[in-house]
């Protein structure tokens, strides 16, 4: 059984059917990139994933547990940075990985902040408040916490948004060398991020999916990524 | 890391202590707990001296003293519990606690008592008022506790009426105000002039079922030496209820 898996599920704001029966599943070892237009429902299909919106219709499972029906054990398997990475902001780097670790339960949690600080290369900032960092360090704090447990799934929302090519380079390293034993949703704009980060493209418009395929493929379908872009999400 | 993910599911009372654990220092992370704790003791005390001139009274007694505290907990239980909710909202970090495997009620008992912890940490402070009672006099001791149970019972109360108001608004200060002025109608029942205007529009018996829902109504017996189920039932009640509905209207998001 695949660690994620989507089944028709749909969302409406009142009169505005932001997710209309998407469906996918994603296996180990695989990074999916899931790209689309803003407001295409690509931020929405992660919340319903991550049980922080209840679906209207459908089911998501995560690592053989539906986020509704179980959503302790479900989240406990799934690692989420939402958009913008929000954080304590008073906290330091270091409560509030810590905060994050016994939240979670997890056994010796000092060796767990200390593991993810060096991971993410947090060290330097560790004593720092959240508030007080640059937009980079943000992020990879929003990484931090979301891979803290080293889950088993793994969903972030535009992690290299902001960020500087520097920055982008060390969140995909990062990334990369733990993609492998996870299965990982990763939203972007960065169409270049497509090549470098993931195995998988699936293309969100209007609520719907509109491409579901290897990276391979996906690239095949033109030179300019651009106006493939522009043309699935029509 | 191990090249198998293990993610335990954490025991419910892990994450229930870690919310009230960050929470509670999360009061004392800012310079505005302080600010909080002497704005209470300042009021307490000076309320007590100079309104309620609790020292000509001559008596060696603490119900002057208590008088006061549904108006001090009407301001302040709002001004410590408007960013239960609010503030996790404006950070977006609801989005972050949600998502963790902590349930909407783990995540509200952790929050609710720690500020009730800290309310109990201003109540404390004006311990020395006590003590110095003791020292002028021969109070009973009796009635001084339970004064000091029915004033944390009422801040209870008025937490739980501040934390549906954090709960409805991203706002620190709009849960603030709305908490605030909810707490302020409880606190006016109960006073004669509320009392006139009432008997106005009701019968009298009902004027006084009315009167039955004043906060100090409630506190009274308790300044008096007595702890009756009635009043405490009142005060845990409204706290409780205030932190069902408020974690209701979380939950629905």
């Amino acid at each position: 059984m695949a660690l994620i898996e989507v089944s028709k599920l749909q969302k409406s704001y009142g009169a505005i059917r932001a997710v209309q029966s998407v469906s996918f599943s994603v296996d180990r070892g695989e990074v999916v990139g899931f790209l689309g237009p803003n407001g295409a429902g690509k931020s929405t299909t992660m919340k319903l994933l991550t049980g922080y919106l209840r679906p209207d219709a459908g089911t998501a499972v995560v690592a053989g547990f539906d986020v509704v029906e179980n959503p302790v054990a479900a989240k406990a398997h799934l690692g989420y940075s939402p958009e913008g990475a929000p954080a304590y902001g008073e906290m330091t780097v270091r409560e509030f990985l810590r905060f994050a670790a016994e939240l979670r339960g997890l056994t010796d949690p000092a060796q767990r902040v200390a593991d993810t600080l060096k991971l993410c290369r947090l060290e330097e900032v560790a004593g720092q408040a959240v508030d007080t960092l640059s937009k980079g360090y943000r992020m990879r704090v929003g990484f931090a916490q979301a891979v803290i447990h080293d889950p088993a799934v793994l969903i972030l929302d535009e992690p290299t948004d902001g960020l500087d090519p520097n920055q982008k380079f060390e969140v995909r390293r990062i990334l990369k060398d733990m993609a492998a034993r996870k299965a990982v949703i990763v939203s972007t704009h960065i169409l270049e991020e497509i090549d470098e980060l993931c195995t998988r493209v699936i293309v969100i418009a209007q609520g719907e999916v509109r491409c579901d395929e290897s990276k391979e493929r996906f690239l095949q379908r033109g030179d300019d990524l651009n106006q493939v872009f522009r043309k699935l999400t029509a | 890391m191990s090249d198998t993910p293990a993610s335990p599911t954490p025991r419910a009372g892990a994450a229930f202590w870690a919310v009230l654990r960050r929470e509670f220092a999360g009061y004392f992370r800012t310079p505005l707990a302080y600010v909080f704790l002497a704005v209470f003791n300042a009021f307490a005390i000076s309320l007590a001296f100079f309104v309620g001139n609790i020292y000509e009274a001559g008596v060696a007694s603490l119900d002057r003293f208590f008088l006061y505290h549904p108006w001090l907990w009407a301001f302040l239980a709002p001004a410590a519990g408007a960013r239960l909710w609010a503030e996790e909202r404006r950070q977006g970090t609801l989005e972050l606690l949600l998502t963790w495997p902590v349930t909407v009620w783990q995540a509200a008992l952790g929050k609710f008592f720690a500020a009730w912890l800290f309310l109990g940490c201003a109540l404390l402070i004006t311990l020395p008022m006590a003590f110095t009672v003791c020292y002028l006099g021969d109070p009973d001791v009796g009635v001084i506790v339970s004064g000091y149970v029915g004033s944390f019972l009422c801040a209870g109360a008025c937490l739980g009426i501040a934390a549906i108001a954090s709960a409805l608004t991203r706002s620190q200060v709009i849960a603030f105000v709305t908490g605030f002025l909810a707490c302020f109608v409880l606190v006016l029942v109960g006073y004669g002039v509320f009392d006139e205007l009432l008997s106005g529009a009701f019968a009298s018996g009902t004027v006084d079922e009315i009167r039955r829902l004043g906060l100090w109504r409630n506190l009274e017996p308790f300044t008096l030496g007595l702890i009756d189920l009635r009043p405490t039932a009142y005060f845990l009640t409204v706290a409780f209820a205030g932190l069902g509905l408020s974690t209701l209207i979380v939950e629905r998001r």
